[in-house]
């Protein structure tokens, strides 16, 4: 797999984060799994590096049961861990800190959310929970719409990358306005990273082509049939979708241009 | 002494401290962070801080998530 006919890409496009360099432009989310062993094996398969997890309370009566972290070493991957749940600005900080406390890094995926039907993200609060976080050193990573004008606020409050839904958390519809991300992309100087709402190996690859840098998806492997399968079909559309983005795709027609030569035709 | 622990309460020694509270928990320090009255106790201090009666903890973990 490493023959670089194969992939050419292999090895030689990082993505880029606040000036940390990762080998995969995949990032996955661990929620949802039947168990931490099929967590582990689809993380493997997907080649991502970076991986989110959340901050809950210990079970105090199942205080035995082993930990995700015995399975997600820090060798191995990058862990990321999310103020999912949170609803305002201070349970967001307060989720946050606790994750910097927990893990080996002051790197968070920021949420706040703003409706409980939707999960879409109350971008007020996420703004200025991006200035306090940013202000005590964190690297923060916010979940957001795909609205131009607030991924450019979080930007100036010191977003390290935009992270813009491609359609709802958990909703699998993928990417539902091209032009809205490619428009981001266009005028941000920060990475964009579509977060949520990859449905299936397809989606991931158009999304991929629009330019981004990269792509967070959890459920489009949690809920699949077989998560390893579909962990590996997604870790070939993001090279596949880079790879054509970065190769410059032909122009569209509306009618046909014949490929093989109209002269030498035989009388 | 009384302290509250992820939103239970329950009974405590005196004179113990958050490292004690754990051990008690049987909850792995390496795996957990603590708050104690929305303060976080680093991990360098368990054994320094001591449980005061009326004290509310929450112990988290990293669990799965998107």
């Amino acid at each position: 797999m490493t023959d670089e006919r194969i992939d050419p890409l292999e090895g030689r496009d990082p993505m880029m984060i606040a000036e940390r360099s990762f080998s995969s432009r995949l990032i996955v989310g661990t929620g949802k799994y039947r168990s931490h062993e099929e967590t582990v094996e689809a993380i493997r398969a997907s080649g991502a590096e970076m991986v989110t997890v959340a901050v809950r309370r210990v079970d105090l009566d199942a205080s035995k049961q082993e930990s995700l972290l015995h399975h997600l070493r820090p060798e191995e991957f990058f862990l990321l861990p999310n103020t999912a749940g949170c609803f305002t600005a201070d349970d967001a900080i307060r989720y946050a800190r606790l994750g910097r406390e927990a893990g080996l890094s002051s790197w968070v995926k920021l949420e706040v959310i703003g409706d409980q039907e939707t999960l879409l993200p109350d971008t007020e609060a996420l703004l200025e929970a991006t200035r306090v976080l940013t202000a005590e050193g964190f690297t923060v990573l916010p979940y957001t719409n795909d609205d131009l004008i607030t991924a450019l606020r979080l930007e100036e409050a010191g977003a390290a990358a935009v992270m813009p839904l491609a359609s709802p958390i958990g909703s699998g519809l993928g990417l539902l306005n091209p032009l809205n991300i490619r428009l981001l992309k266009s005028r941000l100087s920060v990475p964009v990273i579509v977060d949520a709402g990859v449905g299936t190996a397809s989606d991931a690859c158009l999304t991929m082509e629009q330019g981004v840098d990269g792509i967070l998806m959890n459920t489009a492997l949690a809920a699949a049939e077989r998560p390893e399968l579909m962990a590996s079909a997604m870790r070939l559309a993001v090279r596949a979708g880079r790879a054509a983005y970065l190769a410059g795709r032909m122009p569209t027609r509306e009618w046909a241009v014949p490929s093989s030569p109209s002269t030498g035709m035989l009388d | 002494m009384k302290v509250e622990v992820n939103g239970t309460s329950r009974e405590f020694v005196a004179g113990g401290s958050v490292l004690a509270l754990l051990v008690e928990l049987e909850i792995d320090p390496r795996m957990v962070v603590v708050e104690r009255n929305r303060g976080i106790v680093r991990r360098d201090d368990l054994d320094r801080v001591q449980v005061e009666d009326g004290d509310r903890f929450e112990i988290v973990q990293f669990v799965g998530g998107g």
